[in-house]
């Protein structure tokens, strides 16, 4: 069985300056969203996490907040973690991209782009891909109407 | 004398005879070579996830049939786990079983036809293709009596199956179980060791194993490099762990490996298959307490299958109404997408449609 990361622990294997930037809200490990890049790299390099799968990347629109979920997974060691990020604001939203760190978040942080308007920094390509250029709005957020 | 080697820039597809579905890529070649390519998605996008969110959690597995649609089996049961997952739904042992019977059926008939795509692909034209359309009209034949429908199934419910399975069932899986083994030795003696089929595949197309963990894939496209990863085995759901199969891995990685590992899979979803016939007892299909309209506790969950292309998960978050507040798909079609520059960059043209046909991908589940 595939073992669900015991979010405390993995606070604890994080060098000082990361761990300052997370916490645990309602069970779920969160990060400050200008540090998902560095903390994304240290659960991938660190020899006690080594999350080298990303399994998805989503995005839930709260309304308040936007939040981003990355689906980890270790396939070395047969466990998986669940990150999450809250962004405030409607409008301007932009994160550091992880496609340098896992290849596989390519397409998946451009689809983001496109359904809800979150725009990844450092992304090699950051364009629409399933609708097409000059789509108004973006029709996963909550308030798209038509 | 000098040579012009300007670069020539080619649009393939969305239509076009040998492209599967409606995918379209933009090839920039240097005489025979590619140099660049760039897919362009979003032809058959239909917006599920959106649709989703305004349907009650048992209208949603009507539009899973619709993503992956030449493997709805999968697909449903992906969705029902989530829900399942979501609100802690028990589902009883012979519904289980039939899942997991199904299941299997449906990543036969999948591989069936991703193989003899495959095979289309290279210019066996009819007969190999044939063989496998023969086998997987059996397997939707049984699909008809249990559910009524070939295609578009929607057998599962949260908490368990739609309906026992009909007496007939049985007898035409018996059938076909008695047969499918010697169907699958006689196509695999067309194609594993013809001269013709190794010498256009081999070596085409390589990926590494640090190379497809990186870039997400998964399914068959892993285990073809040497990535010993299935969700049956490394996170088992039903009735799995109980089941003794292997996971078959390739040698290499090339277009051959990813076309032999479903080969040797169908094998062991017939060994699963068999297993689950002679350990199934009767008892109920569906869990009762489960109400026709679920109203999910205010969690999210994500749960994951291994599909015929992949893995294939439902993030569902809910706000507690009757419908998901966002339901997310991990589609692998999509995802196996991820590596295709690395895959097609440096091959010949000729070998681009083969290396694209052995991702095997279903343009329902990649424009969602």
């Amino acid at each position: 069985m595939t073992k669900i990361a015991d979010n405390q622990i993995v606070i604890k294997l994080l060098p000082k300056d990361l761990s300052e930037q997370t916490y645990i809200s309602d069970k779920h490990l969160y990060v400050k969203p200008e540090f998902i890049y560095e903390l994304c790299k240290e659960l991938q390099n660190n020899p006690e996490t080594q999350y080298n799968y990303l399994k998805s990347i989503s995005a839930v629109d709260y309304i308040e907040y936007f939040e981003i979920v990355y689906h980890l997974d270790s396939l070395i060691n047969n466990s998986s973690l669940v990150l999450k990020t809250k962004l405030f604001g409607r409008s301007k939203l932009s994160v550091k991209s992880v496609t340098s760190l896992w290849k596989g978040a390519e397409l998946q942080e451009r689809e983001i782009w496109d359904l809800m308007g979150i725009y990844f920094e450092d992304h090699p390509n950051m364009k629409r891909i399933l609708l097409w250029e000059g789509f108004e709005g973006h029709p996963l957020r909550k308030d798209f109407i038509k | 004398m000098s040579i012009n080697n300007e670069l020539v820039t080619v649009n393939f597809g969305p239509q076009h005879p040998s492209m599967h579905g409606v995918f379209r890529m933009r090839v920039t070649l240097d005489g025979e070579s590619i140099v660049d390519i760039e897919p362009v998605f979003g032809y058959l996008h239909r917006g599920t996830e959106k649709l989703a969110e305004e349907r009650t959690y048992v209208q949603i597995v009507t539009l899973t049939d619709r993503l992956d649609y030449v493997a709805s089996m999968s697909n449903n049961l992906a969705y029902v786990s989530a829900v399942e997952k979501l609100c802690d739904i028990e589902v009883p042992k012979r519904a289980s079983y039939i899942r997991v019977i199904v299941a299997e059926l449906q990543r036969i008939a999948s591989h069936l036809m991703a193989t003899g795509f495959l095979l289309q692909d290279l210019g066996a034209f009819g007969t190999p293709l044939m063989y496998c359309f023969r086998e997987r009209e059996k397997i939707l034949d049984m699909f008809e009596t249990l559910c009524g429908a070939r295609i578009t199934l929607s057998y599962m419910r949260p908490g368990g199956v739609f309906q026992d399975t009909p007496d007939e069932f049985w007898g035409q899986l018996d059938s076909f179980m008695g047969t499918i083994s010697d169907q699958i030795s006689e196509l695999e003696s067309l194609i594993t060791g013809n001269e013709i089929v190794l010498s256009r595949t081999r070596n085409i197309g390589i990926l590494k194993p640090e190379e497809v963990i990186n870039g997400s894939l998964s399914g068959p496209m892993l285990r073809a490099s040497r990535v010993k990863w299935d969700l049956r085995k490394a996170n088992p759901y039903e009735v799995y762990d109980e089941l003794d199969f292997d996971i078959p891995i390739g040698a290499t990685g090339d277009t051959f490996d990813r076309y032999l590992i479903r080969v040797k899979e169908m094998r062991e979803s017939i060994k699963i298959i068999n297993q689950c016939v002679s350990l199934i007892k009767p008892g109920p299909v569906r869990n009762e307490d489960v109400p026709l309209v679920i109203r999910a506790p205010e969690n999210e969950a994500y749960a994951a299958v291994e599909g015929p292309k992949g893995e294939l998960g439902f993030y569902l978050v809910s706000d507690g109404g009757i419908s998901p507040y966002r339901c997310k798909i991990r589609a692998p079609s999509f995802m196996n997408l991820s590596l295709l520059r690395e895959m097609a960059i440096g091959t010949k043209v000729g070998d681009l449609i083969v290396n694209f046909g052995s991702i095997d991908i279903v343009l329902g589940e990649v424009d969602r």
